[in-house]
């Protein structure tokens, strides 16, 4: 009986460690940021010391003209680079899922700008974007052409061709790798049924590809809502509100405005409209797989 | 229904050569087999025949045009794969009519002709499902339906029933053959089963090492094989090989090996005369060797295993080193472990030249 027992407690014994940093390092900030919302807070104060303000934060920043405007920034970008970004990512994997020489090497290249790290990122397309000494304006000027006000006039769409360049790899990549992973013989099949290039994506590989894809699209979107750094180093937000994405906001509210209450207020708002995301992606993921186990379960009553 | 001729076809993934230059006459509606073990090249030709894989040298005619350059859905082909193949996004009516909506059949058109061939291969109380909610044998019936709403010239099918199981597999092949009757078109089926061969072909291509070895009728590659391989391949049980040497006695011509002294049938006799080799294999078919005495060329086998499947036995037996399997009716009671004399008709031995493997 005892050793019965004992065996039941192993698996948590062994999970216990990874359980304790999860608590330590997640459970606990998270805590302490839903906990922090609820009160008027500035960073000299201790949070003990700090008056219980109920939902003040929350209803203060719904009618706040500034976070509706920051929200919309906010959203526009994701939606804006996402679609793109997964018309450029999947176009590409199409043109590229094909064995031709030095293939590896363009797709390896193809992946680079994910790998670097933001900050670099924001300074490079930063120097890019220059009014006088960036290399588009310059480009621009040398075949007798104004320059453009990149980071000015232009500042949500400059940072949003930024953006779609860093992560269209990711979208290309993953794409890639379904379409490799698609059943050859299913497209075989299509080209001897008459299919022709433009076909066979649009009936076969597409539909095919679709659970990947959207998956796909939701972790972006995920990520999108969550960008800093890049928008950070290149327009600080500016001009004015034009390019201040949520996350900006935020570290903004804590650290210049001085008030924590509110900033963990918006923080949470903008977990919800994550946790929202992740559950729509959860719930797609489920929805696949009873929809397999019921195709199974027919096939079994039908033997 | 166009004629196929293959020129000198060979197929080569950069260094090595799968396929040698091979030459190949299909004609207009006949039923032609490709048959080898895996690896022989097979499903390679078919794949090349229906523009899934590129052609390396030599040239494909369809009467006389050549289509090697062309793409598939150029070449009037339907065709059933292994796996099946189907749109699994697809219900079955749409997977059969998906080639009908690409060549933009009428619609009332394509329901009939789906309507038609599901009914025919019963399968019409399924159009609405998916494909993942059919089982194995269905799934193929699907696949044969979709080739055959297509009104194409000619139908290519590659190892269509290897997935299935045993007893599957044998209706579907009997179906296959009463559908090959009331269609009218050229066909072509790879498999590596020999019997499936035999019974489906018109025509059976033998390959092996990417050479076609022997092409033929059942009965012609069965009765006159022309070497060791295409014997061996053709027939179940297989047949059994003894290395032997041609001997002279008293103006006969015997051919003697470990644990037995066959004389040469007279016919085969005056064939061998011309060649001057002495160091053949004999082979045996295991229904030449009977146990019923009758007055023949008596051989002492040595009882290892008896197999009962019923009307028929296979006995394991061995011939001083060589194993030899017999077929004999189940009547007479055999005891394994035991020496007996049974009786070979030696008008059915055949004799090949140990070196080149050749029928002599």
């Amino acid at each position: 009986m005892k050793l019965a027992r004992a065996n039941r407690l192993t698996p948590y014994v062994f999970m216990a460690p990874a359980a304790v940093i999860m608590v330590i390092a997640l459970l606990y900030p998270l805590g302490y940021m839903v906990y922090g919302s609820f009160r008027a807070w500035d960073p000299s104060q201790n949070i003990s010391e700090t008056e219980f303000v109920g939902l003040k934060n929350y209803i203060t920043l719904w009618f706040d003209p500034s976070f509706r405007e920051s929200l919309g920034v906010t959203l526009k970008f994701a939606i804006s680079v996402v679609a793109v970004e997964m018309v450029l990512g999947v176009g590409l994997a199409l043109l590229l899922d094909r064995n031709i020489r030095g293939m590896s090497i363009l797709r390896t290249l193809f992946i680079l700008p994910m790998m670097i790290a933001p900050v670099v990122v924001g300074l490079m397309w930063r120097y890019m974007y220059h009014p006088t000494v960036g290399t588009f304006n310059r480009f621009l000027k040398s075949i007798g052409l104004d320059g453009v006000d990149w980071l000015g006039q232009h500042a949500l769409l400059s940072v949003i061709i930024a953006d779609i360049w860093q992560w269209t790899p990711f979208i290309f990549i993953l794409t890639l790798a379904a379409l490799q992973s698609l059943p050859q013989s299913a497209l075989e099949a299509a080209k001897i049924d008459g299919a022709g290039g433009w076909q066979q994506i649009w009936h076969i590989k597409l539909p095919l590809m679709m659970p990947v894809l959207i998956v796909t699209c939701l972790l972006r979107l995920i990520d999108a809502f969550k960008v800093l750094e890049v928008i950070l180093v290149m327009t600080e937000g500016g001009p004015g509100l034009s390019t201040e994405i949520l996350a900006l906001r935020i570290s903004r509210t804590a650290t210049e405005f001085r008030e924590l209450g509110v900033a963990a207020a918006m923080s949470n708002y903008l977990l919800m409209l994550l946790l929202l995301l992740t559950v729509a992606m959860f719930a797609f993921n489920k929805i696949q797989t009873a929809r397999a186990a019921r195709l199974r379960a027919a096939v079994q009553e039908e033997d | 229904m166009p004629k196929i001729v293959f020129d000198q076809v060979s197929k080569s993934y950069g260094s090595v050569q799968v396929l040698q230059p091979l030459d190949l006459e299909l004609n207009d509606s006949e039923f032609t087999v490709l048959v080898g073990p895996s690896g022989c090249g097979k499903s390679t030709t078919l794949r090349m025949l229906a523009g899934l894989e590129t052609i390396t040298s030599g040239e494909i005619y369809f009467d006389g045009k050549p289509i090697g350059h062309l793409e598939p859905k150029q070449r009037d082909i339907a065709m059933v794969f292994q796996d099946y193949a189907l749109y699994p996004h697809m219900n079955i009516a749409q997977n059969m009519s998906f080639a009908l909506r690409l060549a933009k059949v009428d619609k009332s058109e394509i329901d009939t002709r789906v309507k038609r061939v599901a009914t025919m291969l019963h399968i019409d109380h399924l159009l609405g499902r998916k494909p993942a909610e059919l089982s194995g044998g269905q799934r193929q019936r699907v696949a044969m339906g979709r080739a055959m709403v297509r009104d194409a010239g000619t139908f290519l099918f590659d190892e269509p029933l290897s997935n299935l199981d045993a007893k599957l597999r044998a209706k579907m092949r009997t179906e296959l053959a009463e559908m090959r009757n009331q269609i009218d078109k050229n066909m072509v089926y790879v498999t590596h089963d020999q019997v499936e061969a035999m019974t489906l072909g018109d025509r059976i291509v033998v390959m092996s090492d990417g050479v076609i070895q022997q092409q033929g009728t059942p009965e012609e590659l069965y009765k006159t094989p022309r070497n060791r391989f295409v014997a061996g391949f053709i027939g179940s049980p297989t047949m059994n090989f003894m290395d032997g040497e041609l001997t002279e006695q008293e103006g006969a011509l015997w051919v003697r090996g470990d644990g037995y002294l066959l004389p040469v049938a007279a016919e085969a006799a005056a064939r061998l005369a011309s060649h001057g080799t002495r160091e053949v294999a004999i082979g045996l078919r295991p229904s030449s060797i009977t146990n019923v005495i009758n007055g023949g060329a008596p051989v002492e086998l040595q009882i290892v295993v008896s197999e009962y499947l019923g009307a028929q036995s296979v006995l394991a037996t061995r011939c001083g080193s060589n194993e030899l399997l017999v077929e004999v009716a189940s009547a007479v009671p055999i005891q394994h472990g035991t020496t007996q004399t049974f009786e070979v008709n030696t008008e059915e031995m055949m004799i090949f030249d140990r070196e080149t493997g050749l029928r002599l």
